[in-house]
């Protein structure tokens, strides 16, 4: 045990993040149900509450420790905080030692291993059935999401780039908040996922509009909200480099709806809401790996970026003729990867000491080539190993709901229930009276 | 008795109604339709993507009428519906054999 005291003021801070991280997967529930069409918006909500509760069982199994073991090698950690044995009483401890207890830190990485699963499920909308979705979380969990996050957040032991680092922190990627980790990884997953499961009945020919906009701007607003505690808390402390983060969010967000619009506007003729919620989070996206190494203006850039840029990623869907239902590549891979390159120019020293200089600082090529190597390693192995996992579970158990289920509503075929109860059957409709009648009826006559 | 049914364009409802109301008819139905005519709907782009919307959104209108008062009626549908564009709609007449008031059981024109 190092001779620190528990700081309460981070232990305060890091706490708030972490439920303030939790509140982004209800946030992509809303963002995500709003957008299916009214049929499906049960069923998109409940693989995120799936994965919610799949990926805090698996945490405290064995994630946590695949993670941040300390014990293991480059790609992944090692079993020796298996069932959180070990840590109650102690530090965090993470490439040096933090002043909040080692539970604090756990509870908050679990918080973006939840988010990390749940983002995928934009990508297959309408048409996954529930059991393959529960067993490819589980599965793409353990095999993909606790490795890749050993690889860019473990940062050693007790000092940094101490023993069982991950091989992305050891090569020097800078990935503040997880651009690469939780964007880039979900993205390429949704990407592959989309691929696999093949294209909705009808997709390219009818519009499949949104059914609520409101909870799609509902869900952006959860996640905005919830991204502070995403990109500050990753600073571990309630310091000067949280307000930084915090700042830089903010801005960014602010860039990313301006930009995502005036695109919009220029090339459809509207300015739409499903436009402002979706360049809000490209933004967030983009700024999550830069949040702590870029001045203010240069967050702005960056949202901005983001959001041009993934407005027009998102109609490369109907070009490529893949399915990404809710645009997860669009938003969050090309989002990710927008972020992580633009390190490789606007970093700087002058914000944070532990960063690099990008090209407009000074720096040479090699920051932006080792962002590169951190987002392409990432990217593909993600894809491929969701391919492999994709194709095993399609030609076993099947990963499609049938063409019938598909068409009269995944909601009410496979979890019984639909989000909307207007019609005949159900308790708002103009025949909602019927039923009422005939139990007073049989009353009356016993 | 004629039935005259009338689709029309959503945002010319309130002109129909008070057209029809200077025509002193005293009740109507209306209700939510969609449809195609020659015109065959029209594209839409949303999201930098382009779609054909064939099924548009209109309004149905039924009214009651007697069979001497149903072609001033029709001809105040159409001038009220009027804008000399696509999609402008139909209106239609059907002889009607009865017509009963459920309240008071009253038949034919006194139902009306």
């Amino acid at each position: 045990m190092p001779d620190i005291e528990l700081s309460a003021g981070d232990t305060a801070w890091v706490l708030t993040a972490a439920a303030l991280v939790l509140l982004m997967t209800p946030g992509v529930a809303f963002f995500y149900g709003g957008m299916t069409r009214a049929k499906s918006v049960l069923n998109m909500m409940m693989m995120s509450f799936l994965a919610l509760g799949l990926v805090t069982v698996l945490w405290v199994a064995f994630g946590y420790s695949l993670a941040f073991g300390d014990g293991g090698n480059g790609f992944v950690g090692d079993l020796s905080f298996a069932g959180l044995t070990g840590l109650v009483g102690e530090f965090a401890a993470n490439g040096g030692v933090y002043p909040i207890p080692a539970l604090a830190f756990v509870m908050f990485q679990l918080m973006f291993a939840v988010i990390t699963v749940a983002l995928i499920t934009g990508s297959v909308a309408d048409r996954m059935k529930f059991l393959a979705w529960g067993i490819f979380a589980a599965v793409w969990a353990t095999l993909v999401y606790f490795p890749v996050a050993h690889w860019v957040f473990d940062f050693g032991d007790a000092e940094l780039g101490g023993s069982g680092a991950g091989w992305l922190a050891n090569l020097g990627v800078l990935d503040f908040a997880g651009g690469t980790a939780v964007h880039i990884n979900a993205g390429a997953a949704g990407l592959a996922l989309a691929i696999v499961l093949g294209r909705r009945v009808g997709f390219g020919k009818t519009p499949m509009k949104p059914h609520s906009l409101p909870l799609v701007i509902l869900g952006a607003s959860l996640l905005y909200f919830g991204w502070f505690g995403f990109n500050a808390g990753s600073a571990l402390g309630a310091n000067g480099l949280a307000a930084v983060a915090f700042t830089n969010t903010m801005v960014a967000t602010a860039a990313g709806i301006l930009g995502w619009l005036l695109v919009e506007k220029i090339r459809d003729g509207h300015a739409t809401s499903l436009g402002a919620a979706s360049g809000a989070v490209a933004a967030l996206v983009a700024i999550t790996p830069a949040c702590a190494f870029v001045e203010p203006w240069g967050a702005i850039v960056i949202g901005a970026l983001a959001g041009i840029i993934c407005a027009f990623a998102v109609t490369l869907k109907y070009r490529l003729r893949y399915d990404d239902s809710l645009d997860v590549v669009g938003v969050h891979l090309v989002g990710g990867v927008v972020g992580c390159l633009a390190l490789g120019f606007l970093a700087t020293t002058s914000v944070n000491e532990l960063g690099k200089d990008g090209l407009l600082y000074g720096g040479d090529w090699s920051v932006l080539g080792t962002q590169a190597i951190g987002a392409g390693a990432v990217l593909a192995y993600s894809f491929v190993v969701t391919v492999v996992l994709a194709l095993i579970l399609k030609f076993t158990i099947k990963l499609r709901v049938s063409t019938d289920d598909e068409i009269s509503g995944i909601d009410l075929a496979v979890h019984a229930e639909t989000g909307y109860e207007l019609g005949e059957s159900g308790g708002g409709g103009v025949f909602a009276g019927i039923g009422a009648g005939a139990v007073r009826r049989n009353l009356e006559e016993n | 008795m004629k039935l005259v049914t009338a689709i029309i364009k959503p945002f010319k409802l309130e002109d129909v109604k008070s057209a029809l109301e200077g025509k002193g008819i005293t009740g109507l139905t209306v209700s939510e339709a969609s449809g195609y005519g020659r015109q065959k709907g029209h594209t839409e782009v949303y999201r930098g993507a382009e779609y054909t919307v064939d099924l548009v959104p209109k309004v149905r209108i039924e009214v009651l009428v007697d069979d001497a008062v149903a072609d001033g009626v029709i001809d105040a549908i159409v001038s009220a519906a009027q804008t000399g564009k696509i999609g402008d709609g139909k209106v239609w007449m059907v002889p009607v054999d009865a017509v009963v008031r459920v309240r008071t059981g009253e038949r034919g024109i006194d139902a009306i």
